[in-house]
This record gives structure tokens, C-alpha cells and sequence, in this order.
């Protein structure tokens, strides 16, 4: 009986591709996360949302090692990645990141963006590559760009460049940083469906988004994050429908008073 | 006609003797602009560290070179040197490391303003991609700030061939000093060549540099609309 338990809690911690444990985050005087813990399992994708400042983006960056913390662990495949020095290069390219504005690299070309990582990095043979690239491109409609610099495309194109920057190095798990929050709302769209597509295929995704619509759509859960701490989890059919906590229902009300004025506007 | 004394331009090959001499300053001038570029590149980077020590250490030799006139330096480095640790430096090697030290700094000070307009999120991206600090540096930062500087350092570049002046006077033969040998020369038959000798100086120095700021400029215009 309890070899199958153990069993059972076995399975469990192999499937968890990425867990933070205990994360305490401080900047200066202020503490930016407070003890927070969240397990991503393989397959899975989990939409953190909450208040602008109120620590997500802060949280997705530690997971890669853009921000250092000052307790807590990040365990990526069953290893404790934060005991001792890191190798946050060879980590980051097993955990992928796009970021809010793009930050293509401005001097290299929309294919050149794309094939860095992976002949510099993991070493891999440029034509290869550079095949593999083209795929890529192609399925975010974007392989006729492939020989244009990042200045010649829209906010949307160079979002889906970024995304394909990520891919092509194949990570176990992709985070996403606002990936729309700096684009012209006709533009949201092509970015979104691009990730929708990602999920649909298995991707195990972080993201943190204001696009409440698309959270619903993607997430297999959501997180709600305020004052560096998480208030709430749940699945996107029931915090959006009947959130537990009161700021969680404080939080979706500032969204639907949103739409109020934009219909007026409208 | 015969008086005039641009007659003295054209007596044995004192115009070859004079090009000459420019080209030694030009030479002098492209040599320590290329070593400055390489380390003014490091010092700049070495500039943007956090490290106190390293930031104190790079900010003395700064000041310390932009205070000193290029003139003590070279006094400094050829008869310095030579006087107190039987180094023995021709002038031309002294001058080149003169010019090298001065414009590593103000390169370094250029590389280090260019380093830190770029972009934070540019380090990151790189980062989050898997590359390593350094390159972050080689593939990313360096080559977009490469763009940005290479109008500043043609700029540097005729600044130097100006200033190259100086090393007349630790013993270097460049083209001032060919022209004062000439105008020497000739001073009992012809009195008034120096204004021709240094007329003509004035337009050697400003046919070298000229092309030089005209390509500055063109760059400068053509990759700010980049």
C-alpha cells in the first residue's frame, strides 16, 4: 500500500518539469516576491495574471536568471538549479523567453535573429539550422521576411520572430513576458494565436498577459499574483467565473468597468 | 618670379621630402587610432563594470590622460623612459604609444557612453537565447556599437594627424619637421619661404584630413537613418 503511494508521489515530482520553491525576491527596501511556490508540469500552461507591480514578470524573470533571488529554490527537471554557481547559459536554453518588446537584435537580419542561438550556442551546423529556420518561419507566416532587418516589420512580425527565436532552440518550457502589451490591438491577435497553437501542440508555457480572453483560451491554470504573492490558482473555468478570493474578484471588476468604457468610446 | 619662395617646394625633392613626412604622421596617426580602437573597446567595456575598484582604477587613468598635455606624455615616455629604465624608444615607437595611451582613453569614454545607450533588454534577449556574457558582447553589443562609433573614431583619427604635430619635438622627422629643415635650409636665399613652405603644410594637413571628415560625415548620416 504504501510502495504504490510513493509510487504515485514519484510520478507525480517526474512529471513537474519546473518548480519554485519558497521564491523571496527583494528589490532594495521592498520585497518584490514573498514566498512564492508554483510547479509547472510537463504539458502544462499556466497564465499568471494580477495588478500591474505586483511581481509576476518579476517572477517568470528569475525562473531564467535575469533577476537573482535572495531565497528560495528553482528546481528544472528534477535538479536544483540555483545551489551554487549556475550555468545560467546552458539553463536558458532549456527554459526559452520572449520578451515584451520583441528586442530582436537590430543589426542582424529576421533569419540571422533566429539561427544565433542555436550555431553559436548549441553549436549546430548553420545549413541545418537555417532549414530549420525557415520552417519555423513559414508557419508563423513569416518565411518571405526571413532576409529583412527587424526596423522593415510591425510590432506583430517581429513578436512572431521572437517567438521563433525561442522555439528553434528547442526548450523543454517557453515563458512569455507580455508578449502583447507593446503591440497595436489589431496586431494582439497574430501573437496570440501563434501561442494558442504552441499550447495545442503540447508546449509547457508561462505566461503573463492582460488579455484576460486569451488567458481563458490557453491556460490550463491561472495564477493570480498581488503583492508578490500568490492569492489564488485555479482553473480558468472557475476563477473567472467564481473567483475564491475577494481581491481576485476586485481584480477581474477593474476589467469589465474596462470594457464598459470602451464600448462608450466605441 | 624666381624670387618668390614657393620656388623652394620645387628645389630637389623637397615636396617628396614633405609628403614624406606626412605619411609618417599619417602613419604614426592610423596606427595608434586601430590599437586605440581595440583597447579603448575594453577599457570601455571595463568602464560599465559595477566593480568599484576596477571603476576608480579606469576613471584615474581617464582623467589622468585628458589632463596631461599629449606633449608632457611624450617628454614623459621618450626621455622618462629612456633616463630611467635604459628603455630606448625611437621617437616614432615613443609617439605611437603616446597616441595609443591618449586615445584608448577617449575611446574607452566613447565605447563606454555607446555601451550603456544600448539597450538592457538587448544583454537579456541575448542571454535568454543561451549565450554567454561575453557573446553577448561579440555578437550583440559590440557590433551595434561599432556602428556608432566608427564616425567618432575617423573623428579621432584627425584629430590625431593634427596633433602629431608634437612629436617634431622629441626627434621624429614628420612632416612639420621636414618643412623647418627646408625652410632652414633656404634661409639666406630664400627669406620669405616659410610662409610658402607652411602654406603648403596647411594644405597637405587639410587634403588628409578633409576626406577623412567627409567620410565621417557621410557614415554618420547613413547609419543614423539605419
Amino acid at each position: 500500500m504504501e510502495d504504490s503511494i510513493d509510487e504515485v508521489n514519484h510520478m507525480a515530482e517526474q512529471s513537474i518539469l519546473l518548480e519554485a520553491k519558497n521564491i523571496v525576491k527583494d528589490y532594495g527596501q521592498g520585497r518584490v516576491l514573498d514566498d512564492v511556490s508554483l510547479q509547472i508540469h510537463k504539458g502544462e500552461v499556466i497564465v499568471l495574471i494580477g495588478p500591474s507591480g505586483c511581481g509576476k514578470s518579476t517572477f517568470l524573470r528569475c525562473m531564467n536568471g535575469l533577476e537573482q533571488i535572495q531565497s528560495g529554490q528553482i528546481v528544472l527537471d528534477g535538479e536544483v538549479i540555483t545551489e551554487g554557481k549556475t550555468d545560467w547559459p546552458s539553463v536558458r536554453q532549456k527554459i526559452g523567453m520572449v520578451f515584451q518588446n520583441y528586442e530582436l537584435f537590430p543589426h542582424k537580419t529576421v533569419l540571422d535573429n533566429v539561427i544565433l542561438g542555436p550555431v553559436k550556442v548549441q553549436g549546430r551546423d548553420k545549413k541545418e539550422v537555417t532549414k530549420e529556420a525557415e520552417k519555423l518561419l513559414e508557419r508563423v507566416g513569416l518565411l518571405e521576411k526571413k532576409d529583412a532587418f527587424p526596423r522593415q516589420l510591425s510590432g506583430g512580425q517581429k513578436q512572431r520572430v521572437a517567438i521563433v527565436r525561442a522555439l528553434i532552440l528547442k526548450p523543454e518550457i517557453l515563458l512569455f513576458d507580455e508578449v502583447t502589451a507593446a503591440l497595436d490591438p489589431e496586431m494582439v491577435r497574430e501573437v496570440l494565436d501563434v501561442i494558442l497553437e504552441l499550447a495545442a501542440e503540447g508546449y509547457t508555457m508561462l505566461i503573463v498577459t492582460h488579455e484576460m480572453q486569451f488567458a481563458k483560451a490557453v491556460a490550463d491554470k491561472i495564477v493570480f499574483i498581488d503583492g508578490g504573492k500568490i492569492v489564488e490558482s485555479d482553473t480558468p473555468e472557475k476563477f473567472f467565473t467564481q473567483p475564491k478570493t475577494d481581491r481576485a474578484r476586485r481584480f477581474l471588476n477593474t476589467f469589465i468597468y474596462e470594457k464598459e468604457t470602451g464600448g462608450e468610446k466605441l | 618670379m624666381q624670387n618668390l619662395g614657393i620656388r623652394v617646394l620645387f628645389m630637389g625633392n623637397n615636396f617628396a621630402r614633405l609628403l614624406g613626412g606626412l605619411w609618417i604622421t599619417i602613419r604614426i596617426s592610423l596606427i595608434a587610432v586601430a590599437l586605440s580602437i581595440v583597447f579603448g573597446i575594453l577599457l570601455g567595456m571595463l568602464m560599465t563594470v559595477k566593480n568599484p575598484i576596477t571603476k576608480a582604477l579606469t576613471k584615474i587613468y581617464l582623467e589622468f590622460i585628458r589632463i596631461m598635455p599629449q606633449l608632457v606624455l611624450l617628454f614623459l615616455v621618450f626621455f622618462g623612459l629612456t633616463k630611467s629604465f635604459g628603455i630606448n624608444l625611437s621617437g616614432e615607437v615613443s609617439a605611437v604609444i603616446v597616441f595609443t595611451l591618449w586615445g584608448t582613453a577617449e575611446m574607452g569614454d566613447l565605447v563606454r557612453g555607446a555601451l550603456i545607450s544600448i539597450p538592457k533588454h538587448q544583454y537579456e534577449s541575448g542571454a535568454a537565447i543561451g549565450l554567454t556574457k561575453w557573446q553577448v558582447y561579440c555578437y550583440i553589443i559590440i557590433p551595434q556599437i561599432l556602428a556608432r562609433l566608427v564616425p567618432l573614431a575617423i573623428n579621432l583619427t584627425t584629430r590625431m594627424i593634427k596633433t602629431t604635430s608634437l612629436v617634431a619635438l622629441i626627434g621624429v622627422v614628420e612632416v612639420l619637421k621636414v618643412a623647418q629643415q627646408i625652410i632652414e635650409a633656404n634661409r639666406y636665399t630664400v627669406p620669405d619661404s616659410a610662409l610658402w613652405i607652411y602654406g603648403t603644410i596647411f594644405f597637405l594637413y587639410f587634403f588628409a584630413c578633409w576626406p577623412i571628415s567627409l567620410v565621417a560625415k557621410r557614415l554618420e548620416k547613413k547609419w543614423k537613418t539605419a
